[in-house]
């Protein structure tokens, strides 16, 4: 009541009202704005304006156009990144989705050790990738690593699986397989919760199978929720690269090098800044689009409610 | 038939999930025997914390562990002030631009400070902050993240409990601190959780920016330590494996249904 006669007697103070508001509501969001601005908005208008420069290592850098663009796609390290990056996605997504579902549905039920074997599954997730990479490296060791004595054992002979570009990248998805699974099987397993019980009741009643269930029921109930992961699956494939510091350096002669660690090499082994910021341009298309078809597929409902 | 089948699956993911800890296990073996002892699985070997105590008086650990909790600290300590005030503002109040605002604010997670590494390595520069524990910190200050899930959180919470502290005489910030922050409570924890793992783990960017001991955090300093050309052995390698994991490890053994809970919260958003 009293903002209704606030608002018939004194419009202008209703009006000057709106803008107090503003103005807190500006002030209460002004360190994000900086922040966000300095380390996110202005870095990527930067990395594109960069890209269309020459390096001038002697002299002043210079406007070249597309020239670092041509470069690139003429660059056979950067073909082999991306074709790279898209094979350990390829290998790396569905296998880990397949298994954080199989270990959801595990645990789900009243299985023998349930707590145990939900620990077992997602203590890789709270690990640091770089200490992660530390163990598994010297499982792959030559001879001496574990796998090479456990195949030894089974009498056949050693391997340099890191340093054979035909197993290297294999290897390493099966490293981080193995330390994503775990995390994907919990929003699997939050999903599987809200399956009403009903549904099963029912269908036990018609004489429906177990894995029928499970197929035509289940799965596609499960649908939002594997949409959901292999998104974030895709993104992570991207985005992580700590374990080859550690493991291979990108090698053997870039067979296991991905996009993003090849943008850290150019940037801070060759320091061929613009280089890089063209190469970023491509890996922040690749990540707008994948975010884009998120957006468009899952997002809409909690956005703008 | 049924009963067959339920134990085979018993089985299976018993399996699975020992397969799934020997990586650790082996990790802890390693750590904790003598070295002649890596790859020798004898019941009778002894136990010996050498190999700790060698990583320790090796390389500057204890620095490095001060610099992990002054990074995460202070990332956490900057996230929750920034995130709190941005989510009251688009949760509370309604004003000019703030649709164009909260788009700005979501690019954040599509594009996420990760890959932006070289242009932030210039402005990083540019303010001559390289090679301190701000440095690795700053990117990370605002979160997109933090931000949108506490929106979420302050949207829900109740008219009336705001106009009854208004009633009460509360100005804007003492609503914020009266009401909102003690209904986020369990958003706090989740992001708090989230974020401090996130950056205990982080390591590119950390290692583009650092330099020097008085910088790195742990996952950097792991990596200096071990790496081959040092010739350190691998028994000790692993030791100090174990010490960049153990403090994270210890606390989601201990609260591994905050843990879970809180991951899946921040990944449902």
């Amino acid at each position: 009541m009293v903002a209704a006669v606030m608002s018939d007697a004194a419009p202008s103070a209703a009006k000057r009202r709106t803008w107090t508001t503003s103005i807190n509501a500006w002030l209460l969001l002004l360190p994000a704005i900086v922040l966000l601005a300095t380390f996110t908005h202005y870095p990527i208008l930067a990395t594109l304006y960069h890209s269309f420069f020459s390096l001038g290592r002697s002299g002043p850098a210079e406007f070249i156009g597309l020239d670092n663009y041509r470069y690139m796609l003429d660059d056979d390290v950067f073909r082999q990144v991306l074709r790279n990056n898209f094979i350990f996605a390829i290998a790396t997504v569905p296998t880990s989705i397949a298994l954080a579902l199989l270990m959801a549905v595990w645990v789900d039920k009243k299985i023998v050790g349930r707590s145990f074997l939900r620990l077992a599954f997602f203590t890789p997730t709270v690990l640091p990738m770089i200490a992660v990479a530390n163990i598994w490296l010297f499982f792959y060791t030559p001879d001496y690593g574990l796998l090479d004595q456990f195949l030894r054992f089974l009498g056949f002979a050693g391997h340099n699986w890191l340093g054979d570009p035909a197993t290297v990248m294999s290897c390493l998805a099966v490293m981080v397989v193995w330390k994503e699974a775990g995390f994907f099987m919990i929003f699997y397993l939050a999903a599987l919760q809200t399956i009403p019980p009903e549904l099963k009741e029912a269908a036990s009643v018609e004489g429906a199978s177990r894995w029928y269930f499970f197929r035509r029921v289940t799965l596609p109930l499960l649908m939002p929720t594997t949409l959901f992961i292999s998104i974030n699956a895709l993104i992570n494939s991207f985005k992580l690269v700590d374990q080859l510091v550690i493991m291979t350096k990108g090698g053997p002669n870039n067979a296991s090098s991905l996009l993003l660690y090849y943008i850290y090499e150019v940037a801070f082994n060759f320091w061929d800044t613009t280089y890089a910021a063209t190469l970023t341009v491509t890996l922040i298309t690749i990540l707008a689009a994948v975010a884009l078809t998120k957006f468009v597929y899952l997002d809409r409902r909690i956005h703008y409610q | 038939m049924r009963r067959d089948s339920y134990s085979i699956e018993t089985l299976a993911a018993w399996t699975l999930a020992l397969l799934w800890l020997l990586p650790l296990a082996y990790s802890l073996w390693s750590a904790f025997h003598p070295s002649e002892y890596a790859t020798r699985f004898d019941l009778t070997a002894p136990l010996t914390f050498n190999n700790f105590v060698k990583a320790w008086n090796q390389a500057p650990f204890a620095r490095y562990y001060l610099n992990t909790l002054m990074l995460v600290s202070l990332v956490l300590a900057g996230q929750l002030v920034i995130a709190t005030l941005a989510a009251y503002a688009f949760a509370r109040f309604k004003f000019v631009g703030r649709d164009v605002l909260f788009a700005l604010v979501l690019v954040q997670l599509m594009i996420m400070p990760d890959v932006l590494i070289v242009e932030n390595y210039r402005v990083i520069s540019a303010l001559n902050l390289l090679d301190t524990i701000p440095a690795i910190a700053l990117p990370y200050m605002a979160s997109a993240f933090g931000i949108f899930l506490l929106r979420q959180t302050f949207k829900g919470v109740p008219t009336e409990l705001v106009e009854a502290a208004r009633v009460e005489g509360a100005s804007s910030f003492g609503v914020l601190w009266r009401v909102f922050v003690p209904l986020g409570k369990t958003t706090y924890i989740a992001f708090g959780l989230v974020s401090v793992s996130y950056h205990w783990n982080n390591f590119l960017w950390p290692l583009i920016v650092t330099n020097s001991v008085e910088s790195r955090p742990l996952t950097v300093g792991l990596a200096v330590f071990g790496a081959p050309e040092t010739g350190v052995d691998w028994s000790v390698i692993t030791a100090a494996t174990v010490m960049t994991m153990a403090p994270l490890l210890l606390a989601f053994l201990l609260f591994q249904r905050q843990f879970v809970q809180s991951f899946m919260r921040a990944g449902i958003r």
